[in-house]
């Protein structure tokens, strides 16, 4: 009795050694689950979900500080990935924070544009380009659509337009094969 | 809609319509040899099945039409019937259909989507719920004194009064129970095999029966409704097990070609096992799926508590299907498992 | 005839419906009065616009040029003037337009000057180079630029090279009709792909269900002063499909993810051949090809069309009927539904099917999967596309990644042996669709995460940067100031010290506020300097308009 009881100490604090030991050992830098996060957010840095940026919210999920639904632009499908990544439930999207809204780029209308850098300094990606008193431009490729630009335009040029869809851009539709829908417009 | 825009004619009404009629010849035998009872358990397996299939649609919002036109309510309740023994009560027939229609089949959600054969759960929960109902077995008519007719089954089935000497007269144990009855009276093999309903093979008329279910197995391979690999791994499953059992001690386990023309194999074989939504889809996991509901039927039957095992077996295979498939998957054109031929 | 075949896994036999379109002859279709050619005929960059609206162009000149090296070139296909250069309707599944440019025909159908290339007098990327000018593409379907896939590279060698006469669609006899009657061309561009691929094996597969094709071949082979081996296969679907035939008629298999000359091997469709020998001999671009019209029409035949004629002049021409329900550019395997009959012909157009009730009875409805694996039966690639359609609905893409969704070629096999009647490749497309959409998205993520965190590392250098240098401006001054106080004699508080400082510094940014220029306009064309003047014209006006709201308002359209 007495040696069982000492064989299991012995194995504990053996046990209880070697994890010590590997937790310092294999210790990794910084906060990787973090990092995850930030790999799954569309980096749109709009700040729609309350933190200044894509960044500060990963950071945020990973201390458990905020939920994993308020991201809109990521939409439903960003919280899935987030769910599945923290193993946990996937909820609707927080309506509070915004509706997912069609991809769309900023435009300047350049006869508007009065070129009064406020849009630069607001841009989170430096998209816009452009110098005092010079009408400005944004690089569509490089706009995320975040909107932030917009309220600090004195003159109101910004809009945002929706990203058309062109050849090199359409892609193939989810084919609906709901049993359902067929075989009412086959009973009708 | 897009490319193809030509289809093949084949339909999934055609694959169970050709389902049923390879089962012609073993009802056809069926009735021959044990009496016209089956025609009766067949028609009220059939009628239930079709009314619980069509209240199911309607409750889950689908339309009746398409999914009544493909036949596999039918499909399910004449594998159930033909499983469940010769006389079983009419209450017995239309739980058993309703569970595996209702419970096995739509709760699943419905053509394609079950992950369990539904005509095999609804057996195993009658024999797990009703067992003594469940061996209400009519005997073959060569070994039976009195012959009932179509109304006198009817009767039977459905609770009728029927003088108990004729029930008597007409039931028997199936070679599989008496097999099992009589090893567990310490007898040998040899033994219990001078019992008369045991015949050349497999029983008494019941090696007819797996015999006529064999050529209506053959036809679903020709017209390749049915892939050669599970009823052959199933069948060598039963066989391979059955035959290292009877090597190892003859005097308790019974021959193996025995085991291979018992009740349930050639229907459990060739229209069970083939069951193409609970089963496993790749050519290397088929062979998996049917030589461990092979060996598993031999394990029930030899150690489990029920007489026979084909319906567990298959519901435990049906259950590792998932796994199979994950890991039988086979080589793709140019792929990389097997060096390309050259 | 002793060589081994081997039978590739899978395939269908769908009804041939070859004789339709084979007893007539083939016709050249008449000049129309307009062709509209895009830009986007290949697989690759599209081809830039050479010419403008407006311009007279030649037969066989360049009207865009190929940009970059996986692009090729593209020609007027007769002589005429270039009336527009905007987006048209195209043969695309989408409906949506394309680049293209349209030439208003003069009936005249005057060549540009062209030559015969000695091809065995020139450096091989010369002449691919030319090749690339003049346009050509692979005519088998996937239209890949040839000059491409005419370099056998650094590291590969090409000992063999297959010519596909397979054509396994149903319906499509273009290239049957193109080996009864140009056998001899046929070969002379095997020559020419001999010449640069360096192949020492060459091999014509033709299915047997082409008699007279094969003959023709046989015996133009036989006038040659090379081995070119005119082996009969199978008729199965999809046995024209490059891998197929390469698998049937050499027993090797291209590894997934690799390309055929990995293996040593290159095919090439039999009309593609047949364009470059007409290219080499007599420097003619891709400028036509022959089409198959065929299906609900009075006359189904093989018209040789220039690249850009409008699809309705060609139904017409085969004389259209009633009851058509729908037109298809390519088989009824493959192909896709066309938007409008104005499309155009392009270099991918092998055949016109023209739908009826009768030959292409609307599809039943789809019923759930039964995971019969009949699909997988008949899988040329040997997936499994039930497994496959099961993650694409569901949309677990990762999955369907790795049950090798990319190693689908397409074909519509398992769609057609389906007894739900699924239509599977519509998933497949999909999901392919989505995966490369969504690798697009995240690198688009990449890029804005990139300049995000840039964006910050560079606000905070400045901040940085700024705060010392204010730092040691400040210390300048107060050394300064202090100074003078001293030599007035007059004790100076503090308070007054930071006044004169702030004064200091104002007047400091008044005059870099006037001074600075933007960086961007010290070196500027006088028409930009002109632009700017007039923008700068346009602020102002605007500024004016602005302090007087109540104008402006008016003055608004
Ligand atoms: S241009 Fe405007 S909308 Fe686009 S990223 Fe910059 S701030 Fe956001
Ligand atoms: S052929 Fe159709 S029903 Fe059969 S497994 Fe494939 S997808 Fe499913
Ligand atoms: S379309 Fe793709 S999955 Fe279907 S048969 Fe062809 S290669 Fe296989």
């Amino acid at each position: 009795m007495l040696a069982a009881i000492g064989v299991m100490a012995i194995l504990a604090v053996a046990i209880g050694l070697v994890l010590g030991w590997s937790a310092i050992r294999f210790k990794v830098e910084g906060n990787p689950l973090a990092e995850k996060i930030d790999a799954i957010l569309p980096q749109t840095q709009c700040g729609q979900c309350g933190f200044p940026g894509c960044r500060p919210y990963a950071e945020a999920i990973a201390k458990g500080e905020a939920d994993i639904n308020q991201c809109p632009p990521g939409g439903e499908e960003g919280v899935k990935k987030l769910a599945e990544l923290l193993g946990v439930e996937p909820k609707p999207l927080d309506e509070t924070h915004g509706t997912p809204k069609p991809k769309s780029v900023a435009f300047i209308d350049e006869n508007t544009c009065i070129g009064c850098t406020l849009c630069i300094q607001a841009c989170p990606v430096d998209a816009i380009s452009g110098a005092a008193k010079q009408m400005h431009t944004i690089i569509t490729a490089e706009c995320t659509g975040c909107e932030l630009c917009l309220p600090p335009c004195p003159v109101d040029c910004i809009s945002m337009v929706p990203i058309a869809e062109d050849l090199p851009h359409w892609k193939w539709k989810h084919p609906v094969v709901m049993m359902k829908q067929i075989a009412e417009t086959e009973d009708a | 809609m897009a490319s193809p825009f030509i289809l093949d004619r084949t339909s999934v009404t055609q694959v169970m319509a050709w389902v049923l009629a390879a089962l012609l010849p073993g009802i056809a035998t069926y009735v021959w040899l044990f009496g016209p009872g089956i025609l009766v358990t067949l028609s009220l397996a059939t009628v239930t099945a079709l009314a619980a299939e069509a209240a199911m649609l309607k409750a889950r919002g689908y339309p009746a039409k398409p999914f009544l036109a493909d036949l596999s309510a039918i499909v399910t309740a004449w594998l159930l019937a033909l499983s469940l023994p010769s006389l079983a009560p009419w209450w017995l027939i239309i739980t058993g259909t309703l569970f595996a229609i209702v419970v096995a089949k739509h709760l699943y959600g419905g053509l394609g989507q079950n992950i369990f054969n539904p005509a095999m759960v609804g057996y195993a929960v009658l024999i797990v719920s009703f067992p003594v109902q469940m061996t209400h077995w009519a005997g073959p008519n060569e070994l039976t004194s009195v012959h009932l007719t179509l109304a006198q089954s009817a009767t039977v089935i459905f609770g009728g009064d029927v003088p108990r000497t004729t029930l008597d007269a007409v039931t028997m144990a199936t070679p599989l129970d008496a097999l099992r009855t009589g090893l567990l009276q310490q007898l040998t093999v040899d033994e219990v095999m001078t019992h008369p309903i045991f015949g050349h093979y497999g029983g008494v008329g019941f090696e007819w029966l797996a015999g006529a279910f064999l050529l209506g197995g053959l036809l679903l391979w020709a017209l390749r409704i049915i892939s050669w690999q599970v009823p052959l791994a199933f069948l060598a499953g039963i066989w391979l097990t059955a035959g290292f059992l009877n090597f190892y001690d003859a005097g308790r386990f019974g021959p193996p070609w025995f085991h291979l023309f018992a009740p349930s194999v050639m229907l459990g074989a060739f229209f069970i096992a083939t069951d193409p939504v609970s089963g496993a889809t790749t050519p290397r996991g088929k062979l998996v799926f049917g030589l461990g509901a092979g060996f598993l039927t031999m394990a029930i039957r030899t150690w489990g508590g029920f007489p026979d095992g084909v319906a567990f077996a298959i519901l435990l295979m049906n259950l590792c299907v998932p796994l199979i498939d994950q890991y039988t998957q086979p080589r793709i054109y140019g792929g990389a498992d097997k060096e390309p031929r050259t | 005839m002793s060589r081994e075949l081997f039978r590739f896994k899978g395939g269908v036999h769908p009804p041939e419906h070859k004789a339709e379109s084979t007893s007539r002859p083939i016709h050249a279709a008449p000049l129309p009065k307009k062709l509209v050619i895009p830009l986007r005929q290949h697989i690759g960059n599209p081809a830039k616009p050479v010419v403008e609206v407006g311009e007279r162009v030649l037969k066989g000149q360049m009207i865009a040029a190929a940009d970059g090296y996986i692009s090729t070139a593209v020609h007027a296909s007769s002589s005429g003037t270039v009336a527009a250069i905007d987006l048209q309707p195209v043969p695309h599944i989408s409906g949506l337009p394309d680049l293209c440019i349209t030439i208003e025909t003069d009936g005249r159908d005057e060549w540009v000057a062209h030559a015969p290339l000695d091809y065995q007098a020139m450096e091989s990327p010369q002449l691919r180079m030319q090749l690339r000018d003049l346009g050509l593409a692979g005519l088998g379907g996937a239209v890949f630029p040839s000059a491409v896939k005419l370099d056998p590279g650094a590291s590969h060698a090409c000992p063999t090279l297959i010519i596909n006469g397979g054509e396994c669609e149903p319906w499509i006899t273009c290239d049957d009709m193109l080996m009864r009657h140009h056998a001899d061309e046929i070969l002379q561009g095997v020559a020419i792909m001999r010449h640069l691929l360096g192949s020492t094996e060459i091999l014509v597969g033709i299915e047997d269900n082409k008699p007279e094709a094969l003959d023709s071949m046989r015996s133009a082979a036989a006038k040659l002063d090379f081995a070119v081996e005119v082996v009969k296969v199978p008729a199965r679907y999809p046995g024209g499909g490059a891998k197929q035939m390469i698998e049937t008629l050499t027993g090797k298999q291209v590894p997934s993810g690799k390309l055929s000359t990995d293996i040593g091997i290159q095919v090439f469709n039999v009309g593609t051949s047949y364009a470059l020998a007409r290219a080499i001999h007599h420097g003619e671009p891709l400028i036509s090809r022959l089409v198959t019209v065929t299906g609900h029409v009075l006359r189904p035949q093989n018209f040789e069309v220039l690249i850009g004629t409008p699809m309705h002049t060609l139904i017409t021409l085969a004389g259209d009927r009633d009851g058509t329900t729908g037109v298809l550019m390519g088989g009824p395997m493959m192909g896709v539904p066309v938007p409008n009959l104005d499309v155009p012909v392009v270099k991918a157009t092998n055949c016109i099917l023209v739908k009826s009730k009768e030959l292409f009875p609307p599809l039943p409805k789809a019923l759930p999967c039964i995971r019969c694996t009949r699909c997988a039966d008949a899988c040329p690639a040997e997936l499994q596309p039930q497994e496959l359609f099961r993650f694409a609905k569901a949309g677990d893409f990762g999955r369907a990644q790795e049950y090798h969704l990319f190693d689908c070629i397409e074909c519509g096999c398992c769609s057609y042996v389906c007894p739900s009647h699924i239509p599977l490749v519509d998933f497949y497309r999909y999901a392919k669709g989505e995966i490369w959409a969504r690798e697009k998205d995240k690198r688009a993520a990449d890029l804005a995460r990139e300049r995000h965190e840039f964006r910050q590392f560079r606000q905070e250098r400045e901040k940085k940067e700024k705060a010392e240098k204010l730092a040691a401006k400040a210390q300048a001054k107060r050394a300064e100031l202090a100074a003078v106080p001293a030599a007035e004699g007059a004790a100076v508080s503090d308070a007054d010290a930071k006044k004169a400082l702030i004064a200091a510094a104002l007047a400091r940014a008044q005059a870099k506020k006037t001074d600075t220029a933007p960086k961007n306009v010290d070196q500027l064309t006088p028409e930009q300097l002109h632009q700017i003047e007039e923008i700068e014209a346009r602020r102002t006006k605007i500024r004016e308009l602005a302090r007087k709201p109540l104008e402006s308002e008016e003055k608004k359209p």
